[in-house]
């Protein structure tokens, strides 16, 4: 290679909004995994005569995500027609917005693994009405025709469009990661990619490092997981250098992610011409302050926000401020937790605990505000917590309750812990001698001993004591 | 009462809701007057025979349950083959759409049935309402009843032939450059096309969306007016229903014509004007002026770019609302394909007649890239310019009067070789198209050949009360003689 070079990506995300119904009709907007064609109606299948009516509710998630991502919501906007024949567009046009947007700019911070952050600024949000699916094979039988579900035809996407300044597949990564994670906070949508609630297409171009002009980009579309992201981009910067580095040009087009490699599937010669136009059968949607100002109100906190109070509020650590934010409901969980008796003043404990327990799932609130004063107190350890989880779920009793039943809280009487400390060190003269030469965790064994005659309830803190004592007195 | 076929529509719902009259007699009446009469008009793609009976016989047995019977009780209504009645095949006289059976109602179907009309059949149009002489059928022409030598005008040819053969005492039509005022003007009928957004679209197959409005056909102002207010209102399945539509329409002449404001737009009366046209539309406004209206000579200085303009806006909607008819989910598919593409493009090739491919053409061109502004952008523009024309009139004078069309009904084939020419005779009625304000049609006399001759009223938009009053003043004066 003769000079290194950088990717400059802008992505493309399509994301499907939470709502009850579909964009332009009342059809249920819940049709994945539904029998095909058992959520239509003579809007969504482009029956003659059939009319748009739009849905408000999908205008309003859509106003929240613009507002969640710092976008400028437009005066006015319009829906656009864009205009193309395939099967599973029923009108041969799809409902978009072209050059009347609802939101412009807005931006995505991003994490990196190095632990810095960069900003990526937005380029518009647009909404839009899905098209169906075409299936070519019912189960493993492929058809010698297509048949086409209109189940997903017209429900309500959003379409957010970032600026070309995404320069490596982390990046790419990390803005996706922080775009969904907004996107669910919001309540906008669940952004489940399995179910193809979330879907992405990239831009990508290269261009000598240190350079400002953008080289010539190709598109990459059918990028349906993260993963698929980061892979097809790795894979097109190896494709576009290997060309550029042999003196080769990279020519304009759309190219199809397989998995393992992208192929070509049209070049811009062979592009459509769209023919955008206003949609004469929907009217422009005008907002007031009053309505953005009520639904700025409902948008909750967003995850950036919360991350930085809980380190500067709670005290807890970047790290578990970003353990416990990754998900909205533990996030959630946690402050209610927190509100409780027992819970209050140990966000710490809390947050320990709720880290410790393995594919963490709540229990009530209550019990778990009094499982964190029985940690808080040391009346039993974090451990001790984890393993009597599963039992406290089960159970239902008050872990207080549950621990006494058990005979687990911790021996804390010194009294008692230097009996099981003698009997340690009486039976382990090679212990003390390796300590006493300088060996210092060979003091473990006797932990260990002392662990095993109080069958685990030892303090584990006080018995480390008492065994230095022990030993300097031996 | 013998002579049902003449009674006027609001004469028959007053003795069926009475009990004078029975829906089903009525039914019968007219059916017996399309056997007669339509093999020679062709009016009818379709007619409801059976489906009219027994709506006719179900209205009967309500009221003999002692129902009260709606505004349209026993009334035949023929509507345009372009508007949606469920189960009823709708074809826009297109070989794409032969066979297609309506899933659903179109609203103002809807309303009809509720009012307890009966539709007695689906009229004859130009393809997908494409056209002005009833010519651009994909399968027969439609004549008019009162020359069969003569073209009924278009696109509602159908609507307009059958109420004035009386094989209906209304009809629905829909408008978009003309098509309810230009036929009815031929046809010696009152047509309206209300203000954009008073009735709703929903279920009329669109051909162009932002200038399509549906409007009522009768023999009399009153007449329309009661079916203007049976179909008129907001309806929440059409965005672009106003909603503050009304749904009440008297017809009755206005108290007082004193002291009102008659507009004459001097660009109506130009060059090209028939002059017997001319002579019959002026007869009319002297009327109203010896009734004590104040006739002004206006200027609206953009009209001579309205048919241009209206030839940008309207295909390009069209090719995109008639991108829909793909052969896919319904309608003309062609048989032995092999690829999509060519599914397609033989589908809609056999499927769409040539003014429609034209015009399919013309709009696709029109919203292409590095065209739209051009075109497109540009006839948006002129259109505003033409609608502030009428704003700034209508500062000055309360109605407009001109001819509805240049000329009395033509020959069959005199203007079909030439599109432009064709396109020509809807020079004065596109304007209030795109204007998106309240105008109609109203005979005002016949020519020496015995052709009727209809004179056009415009008012401001939602001012449709006021525009049948004043029609019905003129009407009195007027005293047409309907076709027997």
């Amino acid at each position: 290679m003769t000079e290194p070079f950088e990717m400059v990506v802008g992505l493309e995300v399509h994301a499907q909004l939470k709502t009850e119904t579909k964009l332009f009709c009342a059809c249920p907007n819940d049709g994945f995994g539904a029998p095909p064609n058992s959520r239509v109606c003579p809007v969504c299948t482009g029956q003659p005569g059939a009319l748009p009516v739009l849905n408000r509710k999908a205008v309003e998630l859509a106003f929240k995500a613009a507002l969640a991502l710092n976008g400028k919501l437009a005066h006015k906007s319009i829906f656009a027609r864009k205009n193309y024949f395939y099967p599973d567009l029923p009108k041969a046009y799809q409902i978009s917005q072209y050059d009347e947007p609802f939101c412009l700019g807005g931006e995505v911070l991003l994490r990196l693994k190095d632990g810095k952050t960069k900003t990526v600024q937005l380029a518009r949000i647009h909404m839009e009405e899905d098209a169906g699916k075409l299936l070519h094979a019912v189960g493993s039988q492929t058809l010698n025709h297509s048949l086409v579900d209109f189940n997903r035809g017209g429900v309500p996407l959003i379409e957010i469009v970032s600026q070309p300044e995404i320069f490596s597949s982390e990046e790419a990564y990390a803005y996706l990661t922080s775009l969904k994670e907004i996107l669910q906070y919001a309540q906008v949508s669940s952004c489940d990619m399995e179910k193809g609630e979330m879907r992405c297409d990239a831009n990508i171009s290269l261009r000598p490092k240190g350079r400002e002009k953008f080289g010539t980009r190709a598109e990459i579309k059918n990028l349906n997981s993260f993963k698929n992201v980061k892979d097809a981009l790795e894979y097109e910067f190896l494709r576009q250098s290997d060309i550029l580095s042999s003196g080769g040009k990279i020519i304009q087009e759309t190219r199809l992610w397989n998995g393992k490699e992208t192929v070509s599937m049209r070049s811009k010669e062979e592009a459509h011409d769209y023919r955008y136009f206003p949609d004469p059968d929907l009217v422009p949607i005008d907002l007031s302050p009053e309505w953005i100002k009520k639904l700025k109100s409902e948008i909750p906190e967003l995850p950036q926000a919360r991350r930085e109070r809980f380190v500067s509020e709670y005290h807890l650590s970047p790290y578990e401020a970003e353990v416990l934010t990754a998900s909205q409901a533990v996030s959630d969980y946690f402050i209610q937790v927190l509100k409780l008796p027992g819970a209050q003043n140990n966000a710490g404990v809390l947050a320990k605990l709720i880290m410790n327990i393995p594919d963490f799932s709540p229990i009530p609130e209550k019990q778990m505000a009094s499982l964190t004063h029985l940690c808080a107190q040391k009346t039993i350890t974090l451990n001790q917590a984890k393993e009597l989880y599963p039992e406290i779920r089960e159970s239902k009793k008050d872990p207080k309750v549950l621990v006494e039943e058990k005979g687990l809280a911790q021996v804390l009487d010194e009294k008692i812990l230097r009996d099981w400390v003698k009997e340690a060190l009486a039976a382990n003269p090679q212990a003390i001698s390796d300590v006493k030469g300088g060996k210092k965790q060979a003091a473990g064994a006797l932990v260990g001993a002392v662990m095993k005659l109080s069958k685990g309830k030892a303090n584990p803190a006080l018995v480390n004591k008492l065994i230095f004592e022990g030993i300097d007195k031996a | 009462m013998k002579n049902i076929i003449s009674l006027s529509a609001s004469k028959i719902a007053e003795e069926v809701s009475s009990g004078n009259l029975k829906a089903e007699e009525v039914v019968q009446a007219h059916l017996e007057r399309i056997k007669t009469e339509d093999p020679k008009v062709r009016a009818f793609i379709t007619v409801l025979e059976e489906n009219a009976l027994a709506a006719a016989r179900e209205i009967d047995s309500k009221r003999s349950h002692g129902k009260k019977l709606g505004k349209l009780a026993g009334v035949p209504v023929a509507v345009k083959d372009n508007i949606l009645v469920e189960g009823v095949e709708t074809t826009c006289a297109s070989k794409i759409l032969k066979g297609f059976k309506a899933p659903y109602d179109a609203t103002i179907t809807q309303k009809l049935k509720k009012e307890d009309a009966v539709i007695i059949g689906k009229t004859n149009l130009d393809e997908f309402a494409m056209g002005s002489s009833n010519e651009n059928s994909a399968f027969f022409k439609t004549k008019n009843p009162w020359n069969l030598e003569t073209v009924p005008g278009g696109s509602s040819g159908g609507s307009a032939a059958a109420v004035a053969a009386r094989m209906a005492p209304l009809s629905l039509a829909s408008d978009t450059g003309g098509s309810i005022r230009q036929p009815a003007s031929f046809c010696g009928l009152v047509g309206v096309k209300p203000t954009y957004g008073a009735v709703s679209r929903y279920g009329l197959i669109a051909f162009a969306s932002s200038l399509d409005q549906i409007g009522p056909m009768a023999r009399s102002v009153e007449d329309a007016a009661l079916l203007l207010s049976s179909i008129a209102g907001h309806d929440p399945k059409d965005s672009t229903s106003a909603p503050q539509a009304q749904n009440r329409f008297s017809g009755k002449p206005l108290e007082n014509v004193r002291g009102l404001k008659i507009g004459i737009p001097r660009e109506y009366f130009a060059e090209g004007l028939d002059p017997e046209v001319r002579k019959s539309v002026w007869n009319a406004v002297d009327y109203l002026k010896t009734l004590g209206a104040e006739v002004k000579d206006v200027t609206l200085p953009h009209t001579s770019y309205a048919v241009a303009t209206y030839y940008i806006i309207a295909p390009s909607e069209a090719a995109s609302n008639l991108a829909r008819f793909d052969g896919v989910r319904y309608g003309y598919r062609a048989q032995n394909i092999k690829s999509l593409s060519e599914l397609y493009e033989k589908s809609r090739g056999e499927g769409f007649g040539p003014e429609v491919k034209r015009r399919i053409m013309l709009g696709t061109y029109a919203l292409s890239s590095g065209y739209y502004d051009a075109y497109y952008n540009r006839a948006q523009k002129a259109r505003t310019l033409i609608a502030r024309d009428f704003e700034n009139v209508f500062k000055e004078v309360d109605f407009l009067a001109t001819p509805t069309a240049p000329s009395v009904a033509f020959k069959f084939g005199e203007k079909s070789a030439d599109p432009v020419a064709m396109y020509l005779s809807d020079i004065f009625t596109i304007p209030s198209n795109l204007a998106g304000n309240a105008s109609l049609s109203i005979p005002c006399g016949l020519n020496k050949d015995h052709l009727p001759i209809g004179l056009q009223l415009i008012a401001p938009a939602f001012e449709d009360e006021k525009l049948l009053a004043l029609a019905a003043t003129v009407e009195k004066a007027v005293n047409f003689p309907q076709l027997n």
